[in-house]
């Protein structure tokens, strides 16, 4: 090594000049590319059009493109040797594999701690509720994402229109618990399984279709849903949607500041409307749980092997003996119950829901998740999730920019740009998901991961 | 003379409205090694696929231990103990030696399934080597030992192989159909194969049938059809099958 260093430095300009002169291009390209757009704008003031200028803004980002490009030079782009040879077999050291046993525990007992924690760091429950209620959307999101994980990840599937069976579940709960008065936990199972049934209305059509195919049958299943969603007024309310859903209670305990059934007062703690929310986190965090134990066993058992070979290769499967018939209305319908699960808890939360709520642009979120966590990957999806909810709904508090930029710097305009750059940054730096090398669900002596680089999609 | 294990009998297949067998009648019986040669495109891999269900035979009658399978689903007929294993391997990729093995068991009731695993290891020692290591990582050869140890984890009674030397060194197409003959002496396992490769093959056959164009042209016991003028002329001379044979008197 220490003599390849001296042969490049012999014939090539010290590491420190190469990346100022590297940087200094970057800075050259920002500077022409912002100055006009960004440096200069136009304002209507008083019927006329008037410039207003804004150079420290460009010279803040052409110092920032610089500064950036710079220490990536000098850090993470600092070797540029040959890459080392992609190993088939990472044998994992053994100091890796004690902090990988002891990092799930610790992140279930952070899962656990979230609202806590939150309220703790945020001093107080009212501005902690703002950080419990984004722990309650990631997760819901996480839920959706674990759903659909096994219709696209396990079983290679493309469904695009999962919001449906969200939709469903969201529906089935509001209506159910309006009309005939019943419970969220009678509504929960009951939700599921109508989401399921829904999974298999859409499973048999598109038994022979796969890829493109099937993925705009599925698009257009989640627009029918929705679209029925707003027409059928007499039934769902129409566009307006279905409002003052009864909230859950806790064993009978409702969150209420007094009466008989007060959960604070039983408890001889002060009312606080966060109490509720807390009560959410808990509820979908045990939902999530299960989902993830039922996931996990499923893997194991035969079945969610056949989802796996189904995604490998249909004929394959079918030589075998495997009904792909039911593989795939398994895959179906499992999916789309824990999408109902997910559905019942949004409408329980917010307490209001209309179609809205459930338009493509949640499908493909819920999709965007479970590709950039790494297909088939729970833990991927956990990351993601948090990620693509919790870190866009972090951008909207990019308040602090302002003093960077100067005040004529709207952050907020910029979020979903922000959103899309991280996309395309996740997938560059880990093309097949954050999470992406598949363990093995069986092993006989030890657990091998096997790294994705050699496994590439549906081939050697 | 008993019944024949499997006996198809004057079945026609079409893709569409396109016909791909003509009528086509051919018995395997128990404990033989039956081949069936022919050119690209003659229907040798349909009339396998027609066997197993997908498609079915638009007329005519697959009869298979007696029993007529000719509108059954392939995921009923692998239960009946009959095992495929399809053209170009298709072993699942992403999924390591082992967990291809038990997909292979999935329609066994997982009862005796060590014991399956160790006959695959006798047959095939590279298999066990390579156990840990994903479908798609092993070299052509052993992902074709892999198809066939799949295929016999269901315990079959019949194994129907289609073109198991395609694209394979012809030392590794010798050290398969040595297994094949060895599966059948030890075990009586019934194999009808699919085969281009005209020479090992019919070698290695009981009997032999030729098919050009959607139907059965010749049939003889594999070393008569070695002999046959028409066979030779067609599938052995000026190939490397030719070469081979010339080599191999």
């Amino acid at each position: 090594m220490a003599t390849d260093d001296a042969v490049s430095a012999r014939t090539e300009p010290s590491p420190v000049v190469a990346a100022l002169r590297d940087a200094a291009m970057w800075g050259l390209i920002t500077l022409l590319l912002t100055g006009p757009v960004v440096g200069l704008g136009t304002v209507a003031s008083s019927g006329t059009y008037g410039f207003i200028q804004r150079w420290p803004l460009v010279f803040s980002m052409t110092a920032i493109a610089f500064a950036v490009r710079f220490i990536l030079m000098m850090t993470v782009w600092r070797r540029r040797g040959a890459p080392a040879p992609r190993k088939v077999v990472a044998d994992l050291p053994k100091s890796l594999d004690s902090l990988r046993k002891l990092f799930i525990p610790v992140f279930v007992l952070l899962a656990f701690a979230y609202p806590f924690i939150s309220v703790f760091v945020a001093g107080g429950m009212t501005p902690g509720r703002y950080w419990i209620d984004l722990g309650v959307l990631v997760l819901t999101y996480i839920l959706l994402g674990w759903g659909l994980n096994i219709v696209v990840g396990l079983a290679g599937l493309l469904d695009l229109g999962y919001v449906a069976f969200y939709a469903v579940g969201a529906y089935t709960f509001a209506l159910l618990s309006m009309n005939y008065d019943l419970s969220f936990w009678v509504c929960l199972p009951i939700a599921g399984i109508i989401a399921a049934m829904f999974g298999v209305l859409l499973g048999f059509p598109v038994l022979r279709l796969r890829g493109d195919y099937l993925a705009i049958v599925t698009l257009a299943f989640g627009e029918i849903i929705r679209l029925v969603l707003i027409n059928w007024r007499e039934f769902t309310g129409g566009a307006s949607g279905i409002n003052r859903i009864p909230r859950p209670s806790f064993f009978g305990f409702e969150f209420v500041p007094s009466g008989p059934t007060s959960f604070a007062q039983f408890f001889g703690i002060t009312h606080s409307p966060v109490h509720r929310l807390i009560f959410f986190y808990y509820v979908t965090l045990l939902l999530a749980f299960v989902v993830l134990i039922i996931t996990i066993r499923l893997r194991r058992l035969p079945i969610g092997r056949a989802w796996e070979a189904l995604r490998e290769d249909e004929i394959a499967c079918r030589s075998l003996g495997i009904s792909v018939v039911n593989t795939k209305l398994t895959a179906f319908s499992l999916g789309a119950m824990f999408g109902g699960f997910a559905g019942t808890v949004f409408a329980a939360r917010q307490g209001y829901i209309s179609p809205q709520d459930f338009t493509f642009l949640t499908s493909a979120l819920v999709l965007a998740i479970v590709v950039l966590g790494g297909l088939g990957s729970n833990l991927g999806v956990v990351f993601s999730a948090a990620v693509l909810v919790g870190g866009v709904e972090m951008l909207r508090n990019l308040g602090f920019l302002k003093q960077i930029f100067g005040n004529d710097f709207d952050p907020t305009t910029y979020r979903m740009l922000i959103f899309g750059v991280l996309m395309v940054v996740i997938m560059v730096w880990r093309p097949r998901g954050l999470i992406s090398s598949r363990s093995p669900s069986v092993f006989l002596t030890e657990r091998k991961t096997v790294s994705a680089a050699m496994v590439h999609e549906g081939r050697g | 003379m008993s019944e024949p294990l499997l006996s198809v009998q004057g079945v026609k297949t079409y893709y569409g409205n396109i016909i791909a067998l003509r009528g086509v009648d051919v018995t395997v019986n128990s404990g033989e090694i039956v081949t069936l040669i022919g050119a690209n495109g003659a229907g040798k891999s349909t009339l396998m696929m027609t066997i197993f269900g997908s498609p079915q035979a638009r007329e005519g009658r697959v009869i298979y231990e007696g029993k007529d399978i000719t509108r059954r689903r392939p995921d009923e007929i692998a239960r009946m103990s009959m095992a495929l294993c399809p053209e170009g391997r298709r072993i699942f990729p992403r999924m390591t030696v082992f967990e291809n093995l038990q997909m292979g068991a999935i329609v066994t009731d997982g009862t005796g399934f060590d014991r399956d695993l160790e006959r695959v290891f006798t047959l095939f020692p590279r298999l066990k080597e390579r156990l840990q290591q994903r479908g798609g990582t092993l070299s052509g050869g052993e992902q074709q030992m892999l198809a066939i140890g799949r295929a016999l984890m269901s315990r079959p009674r019949v194994l129907l192989l289609d073109e198991p030397s395609l694209g394979l060194a012809p030392l590794i197409v010798k050290q398969i159909f040595n297994a094949l003959r060895e599966l059948n002496r030890s075990e009586g396992l019934t194999v009808f194969l699919v085969e281009q490769n005209a020479y090992h093959a019919l070698r290695l056959a009981h009997r032999g049938y030729v098919m050009v164009n959607g139907v059965i042209t010749l049939t003889g016991t594999g070393k008569e059809l070695l002999k046959r003028d028409e066979v030779r002329a067609a599938y052995l001379e000026g190939g490397k099958g030719g070469v081979e044979a010339a080599a191999g008197h």
